[in-house]
């Protein structure tokens, strides 16, 4: 996929090769994203894995350039369906992308939306402004999409405050917002992190709904691989960020062909793991200025050696699967990679 | 960057002021209360630098024994409401319950009085004169300090040390002076300089309406009300004691938001 | 329901504690405030009769007690300079000083919105400081001598509005809105420089709240997003910000009444004052004070009211 021509019609989003810089205050220039390419073609399902700090919220936000002042783009390039270059794009081009094209789902409910307005005027508010909608046409959309996600008394719903909704329900406003304008693609970003356990649930199937339906793609965002591991397609795995394993869902599932993908999926606490002792990845991802010339995973790595301390691993194809899927570890130029020295 | 340039222009307006202060103690241009009325009126020149006042007066001497007022009145006040403060605020937050309730309930009455309104009440019991200035500016200062001492003495009663130190026989009036007041000097020391600023401006206030410090004491604000009847024939009558005025209040607002922004860095 | 309890009996609390203190000042002059009203030339007759007038022949309780009767039915005694009730002087003066502060609060909302905006929308920028500076400024100068400044510069050397010269509301009302511009502005620019710096946090604290995020991801542009979403939510303790400065303004025009030569509150208090004209003073105190503290309940009450996300706290 390195190197890959951005391919237009069933692609709805490119990421080639992109290197995100953070600018810190002392004038040091840190790479927080280095060599990130993904695909996400239509009505896929495309989750991206990690702990908090590799990277995963700073690339959601790039693709609408919605980054902070202090990080930009240093390489590499985001591109549409139309492969328009949407890291070159001026703030106003941007702003027509921004919730008709691609939209985008926080983390918390709580605080994401304006605690000041009615819900039903802040969802409204994206139709008017893509469609052009009259106040009344866009009330009438917003109390359909508001059935449509699932909330109960959409009419009386409407014109609520924030405040009077729960954590789930606020949710569904938030995504109801976000499916507005029928985008091609939608980000979620942690999209269920702050809710109960049986409110995730329900969102995540409420996102498989649309994407049946409406054939809209999502990038789902998240550190739990349990999570997600149900619902998306393909998953890439990205760890100080780089990402390190990319593949179908299933295949990364069954056969992590990273140490840190294995590691991850060891610390879930799945029911048939029932008993056994819950693994969990020793250490943390290394902050920005601890990143030296080796795989940064290798400080936390059971299979490290000399080489993974001295050299960046590239991502390449993992022979012997069924689909393309291609990982970043040194050990995987032996034959047979980390299942061999895992077992 | 800010922080710190609050704080310089803070501490460089109030020690030019002082030293304006501590000069006049010992020497003006001409004596402040000479009248010429061969002189009166005449604009700035050589002779007199910011020009005289309807008697003749030199007003740059005038202004400059007026520095003396403010430094008076805004440390006396200063030091009436810090102690009053001090007596309200650790009683209210030793005796706790009732005592307190209605300690602070009263505090907040005097709050919820714009503080010129207050100073006129309190002014109008007695003839105006600076001595009664300063206890009126005082007495509007005790509420201010006494939150602040009474917070800080909810806030350590109930730490470990202070007990450990009460265990020892240590009696309320040493754990106060010795363990509580350091522990709150930075805010005393915020409030204390904003008061000043703020004692400053209601002796200015005062003064000009004529309720405030009267002849021959020196002040700003009476200079502001004589210069009014000549605002026409002589405009930069005004001026001189008008900027002074801004001078202090602007150094001591500053120097009070830059101690502030320095304790909130150290937190 | 019990907040709003718990915030009536302050308020009561409140109102009685300065209706002591209005009482009590006067009588804890030492001697008879009799005596201290008329110097010590005056006969035992005079003295008597003032005493009788005032009230303070009778026991310190019943005159408290009066004092709350009277404070309760608006009857708070009878002028000595004026032979007038008090409640009539202070009538006859309100709409001067009261229409004095509402102009004020005008001012205040037209030029601190715009600067507060200003100074929030590029943080640590030349907008931003020069503002930083005008508001320090502007703390600093004394109102009076900035009306005095006011009058040098518009008055007197530009000639733009009549100097010295009230006319009434009731006769010119464009006149009279003129005539009080100075004035009310001088008074609304110390007020100017506290909204601008509070409007300036509140403003950027809502800028980095998520809301403005998931705005910006909706496609709206920075105006939209500042005008649309975050200048609404600071507005709303700014409201309140300036609601409580009314009382300010109300006391501020005390001293800038003088300055202009307003027939208001201030000229009949500092004459009060003066004449030691007791009931009136302490009856203008009292009025100036409880409107003062009214206000600001109402004001509480009326953020409590619009501000949905503490609606149901």
């Amino acid at each position: 996929m390195v190197g890959a021509k951005p391919s237009g019609g069933e692609t709805v989003l490119e990421v080639r090769d992109l290197r995100l810089e953070l600018s810190a205050k002392d004038g040091a220039r840190l790479p927080v994203l280095e060599e990130v390419s993904l695909k996400v073609g239509r009505g896929e399902i495309v989750g991206i894995v990690g702990e908090s700090g590799c990277g995963k919220s700073v690339l959601s936000l790039s693709v609408l350039g919605l980054l902070p002042p202090s990080i930009r783009v240093a390489g590499g390039g985001i591109y549409n369906g139309e492969r328009k270059e949407l890291h070159r794009l001026g703030e106003k081009s941007l702003q027509r992308i921004r919730g008709k094209e691609i939209a985008m789902i926080f983390q918390d409910p709580m605080t994401s939306l304006n605690p000041g307005m009615t819900v039903g005027k802040q969802v409204a508010e994206a139709i008017r402004l893509h469609t052009g909608a009259s106040k009344r046409e866009a009330e009438e959309k917003t109390v359909g999409l508001f059935r449509k996600v699932g909330l109960p008394r959409p009419e009386t719903l409407y014109h609520e405050y924030p405040h009077r909704l729960s954590g789930g329900m606020r949710q569904r406003v938030m995504i109801a917002m976000a499916v507005s304008c029928q985008p091609d693609l939608l980000i979620a970003d942690e999209p269920t992190t702050a809710l109960d356990v049986t409110i995730q649930a329900q969102i995540l199937k409420l996102m498989k709904t649309l994407r049946e339906e409406d054939g809209t793609s999502i990038l789902l965002i998240s550190h739990d691989l349990g999570l997600i591991s149900g619902v998306c397609d393909r998953i890439a795995v990205m760890y100080a960020g780089r990402i390190v394993e990319e593949g179908a869902a299933a295949e990364v599932l069954r056969h992590p062909a990273h140490p840190y993908t294995a590691g991850l999926l060891a610390s879930l606490a799945l029911p048939s793991k029932k008993g056994t002792r819950l693994h969990s990845i020793p250490g943390s991802v290394p902050a920005l200025r601890e990143r030296g010339p080796g795989c940064a995973f290798a400080s936390r790595c059971p299979y490290a050696a000399d080489r993974c301390l001295a050299e960046k691993p590239a991502l390449r194809g993992v022979a012997g699967s069924a689909f393309p899927r291609s990982a970043a570890c040194h050990l995987l130029g032996e034959e047979g990679g980390l299942a061999n020295v895992g077992s | 960057m800010r922080r710190r340039i609050n704080m310089t222009v803070g501490l460089l307006l109030v020690s030019m002021l002082f030293v304006l202060m501590l000069v006049s103690l010992f020497y003006t241009p001409y004596e402040p209360n000479a009248m010429r009325i061969a002189d009166r009126l005449s604009g700035p020149s050589a002779s007199h630098w910011l020009g005289t006042d309807n008697f003749g007066r030199d007003l740059l001497s005038r202004s400059m024994v007026g520095t003396q007022t403010a430094f008076l009145v805004g440390a006396a006040s200063v030091a009436i409401g810090a102690a009053g403060g001090l007596l309200v605020g650790s009683l209210a937050g030793y005796a706790g319950k009732w005592a307190d309730e209605l300690l602070m309930r009263a505090t907040d009455a005097l709050l919820a009085f714009p503080g010129i309104l207050l100073a006129l009440l309190l002014v109008s019991v007695f003839r105006p004169s600076l001595l009664q200035t300063i206890l009126a500016i005082g007495i509007l200062f005790v509420p201010s300090f006494a939150r602040v001492v009474r917070s800080g003495v909810l806030q350590q009663r109930e730490a470990d040390y202070v007990r450990a130190v009460r265990a020892f026989g240590a009696g309320h009036v040493n754990v106060l002076f010795v363990q509580i007041l350091p522990n709150i000097a930075s805010s005393i020391i915020t409030t204390a300089a904003l008061s000043f600023s703020t004692a400053i401006l209601i002796e200015a206030a005062l003064s000009y309406l004529g309720l405030g410090v009267q002849p021959p004491d020196p002040s700003w604000g009476r200079m502001l009300n004589e210069s009014q009847t000549y605002l026409s024939a002589a405009p930069w009558f005004t001026l001189a004691p008008g900027v002074l005025i801004t001078i202090s209040v602007l150094g001591f607002n500053l120097l009070s938001d830059g101690i502030r922004d320095a304790r909130d860095v150290r937190a | 329901m019990n907040y709003y309890f718990r915030r009536l009996f302050t308020l009561a609390l409140t109102v009685v504690l300065v209706l002591i203190l209005t009482f009590s000042v006067f009588r804890v002059i030492p001697g008879d405030p009799a005596l201290a009203i008329l110097g010590v030339e005056a006969s035992q007759e005079q003295i008597e009769m003032l005493s009788e007038k005032l009230g303070t022949d009778r026991p310190m309780a019943v005159q408290l007690l009066e004092w709350f009767r009277g404070a309760a039915t608006l009857d708070l005694g009878t002028s000595l300079r004026y032979s007038e009730p008090v409640s009539d002087l202070i009538a006859s003066r309100l709409p001067v000083t009261l229409i004095l502060a509402l102009e004020s609060v005008a001012i205040v909302i037209a030029f601190s919105i715009p600067l507060g905006i200003a100074a929030a929308r590029r943080p640590g920028k030349a907008a931003d400081l020069a503002v930083s500076v005008l508001t320090q400024l502007g703390l600093a100068v004394p109102s009076f001598w900035m009306g005095i400044l006011l009058l040098l510069l518009f008055g007197l050397t530009l000639n733009w509005v009549p100097v010295s010269t009230y006319v009434g509301w009731d006769e010119n009302p464009w006149l009279a809105l003129r005539s009080t511009f100075l004035p009310a502005a001088a008074l609304a620019i110390p007020q100017i420089a506290i909204v601008v710096r509070y409007l300036r946090t509140s403003l950027l604290e809502q800028l980095n709240l998520d809301y403005v995020r998931t705005a910006r991801s909706k496609g709206l542009g920075d105006r939209a997003v500042l005008y649309g979403h975050a200048l609404r939510n600071s507005l709303l303790p700014v409201a309140t910000v300036i609601g409580i400065q009314f009382g300010e303004l109300l006391a501020g025009s005390l001293v800038i009444e003088q300055v202009f030569s307003l027939p208001g509150f201030g000229s009949l208090l500092i004459s009060a004052i003066g004449n030691r004209d007791y009931p009136l003073v302490q009856g203008l105190v009292l009025f100036i004070a409880a409107s003062v503290i009214v206000v600001n309940f109402l004001v509480d009450l009326s953020y409590r009211w619009l501000d949905p996300k503490i609606k149901l706290r």
